[in-house]
């Protein structure tokens, strides 16, 4: 049957089961958007700018496994979106982006919303297509969903000009594909991860470091199940919290610029590391001629062959799926006469214990101004520990990963390679949709949450019960953290003046607003906010100290285990 | 380290920039690169000239492995391979020089693919210190126009890049 390509890219979407495309519409997608109209089997979710409708898709994948989908228009729409675009491409996260483009004739001719997207989006792309004839259109889009979740997972763009949306082809499905150019390791390599065990097995101090890889390939069960085995101590990256529980004795907490004491100290001094989907960025291991004057073996399990031995030299690399090749470990260790060196690994945990004490994340609690790390706290007791958490970008992002223990999966979605400020508000709203009825807290900032505000209306139009922790301090907390550190207490442009006042603001798009003041009045607001108000969305505006700092540090460029701790102050 | 880098890619719009950005979003060197479909005219073969310690030339590859529509990547510099390179020269050829130019030329084993009564278009082929090298012999006074095609390799024997 001959479809329009409006018709096959709807579709395309219905034959890969898609549930929401997130999207704002335009002159050169609207022959899609009637599509949209004439049937009911995919929503779609009008956000108020199209970079929220990226970070939506991005965090309704990242909160699920699912592939986020969402459509623009060309030109601006596809500007507007790139940030988003970047971020999920930071963080591997696999998201098919539709945009609109003018018409075929038009192309390079500056036409009216013309931009040349696939130039633009090139970089921050895994991969991206341009369609210039509607009989490539349906085995594009199987292209794109394919290459978006196979592999090391990221955003794959299908920029459609008007014209394709019109002309009409024979409409075809593929069931699956297999592209000569594109064929990802899953398997790792039998004897590269023989050689992994033996060391594991030999190791006196060892570590293992995971990251994002765990959480984007599901191997969480897997994780849990070998390290228990080896009963070794583990640590994981902003990406990977969740990946391992966060409450469980052999987790050390984050490691990185703003890690745990004890996880950055049993990083640098350990002799054998098993590094699993992380890729030793220079947030997580300072800098890496420091971490070399340590001599340890290290393991790196990645599914993408650039990430190994790019910053860090690898003794042993394993390109693989991460579950895959847990599953050979395990197997091969359970298949093993020998275990890991009772001795040498009581000793081991013994110096951790000790690290462990000096209890770094220790903050003084004010008695009349409330302090940021208070809050997350609370917020954990009050939830259970079990909400979906988002955040924005800064101190308030680093005080969610250091406090909130996650002990599941997909729980802490953040934007953690690009830092995105104005991540967190459409993030919240892309986990709701994929987990319906879900307790969902937005840890933020006044400045961050002001980069994607005009999504409170996005919010009241679905009715998303987002509840947004706001630590104001008044200033771009991150920022004057450094500039106080590292420039003379010159606090350049980060004191944000002027500030709405947010309970107002909350209460004119039509949601309930609060303002906290005092540290006795934080728990009995949470509260409310997830009991009396569980399906309003609740602006809850705490107002904390606003010198309050981000402590352990590791100063950019200095080494792992030069941290500055809150207790040297 | 120079080493020269060949790649089969997907002979479809947008493929050499993909693979230019690479580079000059990562920060590599290009010396030169030249690009043509194969046999095959689905395919396309790159040839790209980079200066790099190995442990960037093994992230060139490994970036570029990356790309979707590389098919293969070989570093032909790693073993046995002959390269060529192309060299057009337009020379100012009056008087006693026109005679010498032409002596230069039959050196070199270069052919003299257009005559006026001032000048001579030299083709040359070699490989790249060769064509350096020619350039070194004439007098510079008398070029008036240069242009190479940049690099292009193959391995020697059974060394094969073929999908």
């Amino acid at each position: 049957m001959q479809l329009t390509g409006a018709e096959i890219v709807i579709r395309c979407l219905q034959e890969e089961k898609v549930e929401y495309i997130f999207g704002y519409p335009g002159g050169s997608v609207l022959f899609i958007y009637d599509e949209l109209f004439k049937q009911d089997q995919i929503k779609h979710i009008l956000v108020r700018h199209e970079q929220a409708a990226v970070h939506a898709a991005d965090a309704y994948s990242r909160s699920s496994n699912k592939i986020g989908v969402c459509m623009v228009t060309s030109g601006p729409g596809v500007t507007n979106a790139v940030t988003g675009i970047a971020t999920a491409y930071m963080d591997s996260i696999p998201l098919v982006i539709l945009t609109g483009q003018v018409p075929t004739a038009y192309i390079g001719q500056d036409a009216f919303q013309e931009a040349d997207t696939v130039g633009i989006t090139r970089p921050c792309v895994k991969h991206n297509f341009l369609v210039k004839d509607v009989k490539d259109l349906a085995l594009t889009l199987k292209k794109a969903f394919y290459i978006a979740r196979t592999g090391r997972p990221g955003p794959v763009l299908v920029d459609i000009p008007k014209d394709v949306t019109i002309q009409k082809a024979e409409f075809h499905y593929p069931k699956t594909i297999s592209l000569r150019s594109y064929n990802p390791v899953i398997k790792g390599h039998a004897g590269q991860i023989k050689k992994a065990v033996q060391l594991l097995l030999d190791a006196k101090r060892p570590m293992v470091y995971t990251g994002g890889g765990v959480i984007l390939s599901d191997a969480s069960d897997k994780l849990i199940k070998l390290v228990r085995m080896l009963g070794f101590p583990i640590t994981q990256t902003l990406m990977g919290l969740g990946g391992y529980p966060g409450t469980d004795r052999q987790h050390l907490g984050m490691l990185g610029m703003h890690g745990t004491f004890e996880a950055n100290m049993a990083m640098q001094n350990c002799d054998v590391l098993l590094a699993i989907g992380a890729r030793f960025d220079d947030r997580v291991i300072g800098n890496p001629a420091h971490f070399g004057q340590v001599p340890r073996k290290i393991i790196h399990v990645d599914i993408d062959p650039s990430s190994i031995s790019k910053r860090v030299k690898v003794d042993v690399p394993i390109v693989g799926n991460v579950p895959d090749v847990l599953d050979e470990m395990i197997r091969q260790l359970e298949a093993s006469q020998s275990r890991p060196d009772e001795k040498a690994l009581a000793a081991w945990w013994a110096q951790i214990e000790e690290w462990r004490a000096r209890d770094c994340l220790k903050y003084k609690m004010g008695k009349d101004v409330i302090m940021p790390q208070f809050v997350v706290e609370k917020l954990y007791e009050v939830t259970g520990g079990d909400a979906f958490v988002t955040s924005d970008v800064g101190q308030h992002q680093m005080f969610a990963a250091q406090y909130y223990k996650f002990d599941k999966p997909r729980r802490w979605i953040n934007s953690g390679g690009l830092g995105t400020m104005g991540f967190g508000l459409p993030a919240a709203m892309g986990v709701l949709f994929a987990n319906p009825g879900a307790t969902v807290a937005c840890i933020t900032g006044e400045a961050s949450i002001q980069m994607n505000i005009q999504e409170l209306s996005t919010c009241k139009q679905f009715r998303l019960p987002i509840k947004i922790i706001n630590l104001n301090n008044g200033y771009l907390g991150m920022v004057r953290q450094w500039q106080q550190m590292f420039h003379g207490n010159r606090y350049s442009e980060s004191y944000v003046d002027a500030l709405p006042d947010f309970v107002k603001l909350a209460e004119a798009y039509g949601h309930v607003g609060m303002r906290i003041t005092k540290p006795e009045d934080v728990e009995p607001a949470l509260r409310e906010a997830f009991g009396k108000h569980k399906n309003d969305l609740v602006f809850l505006d705490f107002v904390i100290d606003p010198k309050a700092n981000v402590f352990p540090m590791v100063a950019a460029g200095k080494g792992l285990s030069e941290m500055i701790l809150a207790e040297e102050l | 380290m120079r080493h020269i880098i060949s790649i089969l890619i997907e002979n479809e719009a947008g493929a050499l920039s993909r693979v230019a950005g690479l580079f000059s979003a990562r920060g590599y060197n290009i010396e030169s690169l030249t690009v043509a479909p194969t046999e095959d005219p689905s395919l396309s073969r790159m040839t790209i000239v980079s200066i790099g310690s190995d442990d960037i030339i093994e992230q060139i590859t490994k970036q570029l492995n990356k790309l979707i529509d590389v098919v293969k990547v070989v570093d032909l510099s790693e073993a046995a391979h002959v390269e060529r390179e192309l060299m057009l020269v337009k020379v100012r050829a009056t008087g006693k020089e026109r005679e010498e130019m032409k002596r230069m030329a039959d050196i070199f084993r270069g052919h003299i693919i257009d005559v006026t009564e001032s000048s001579y278009v030299i083709e040359l082929t070699g490989d790249t210190r060769k064509l350096d090298a020619f350039l070194d012999a004439i007098d510079r006074s008398l070029i008036l126009e240069t242009v190479r095609t940049g690099v292009c390799g193959i391995g020697r024997g059974d060394r094969i890049l073929k999908v």
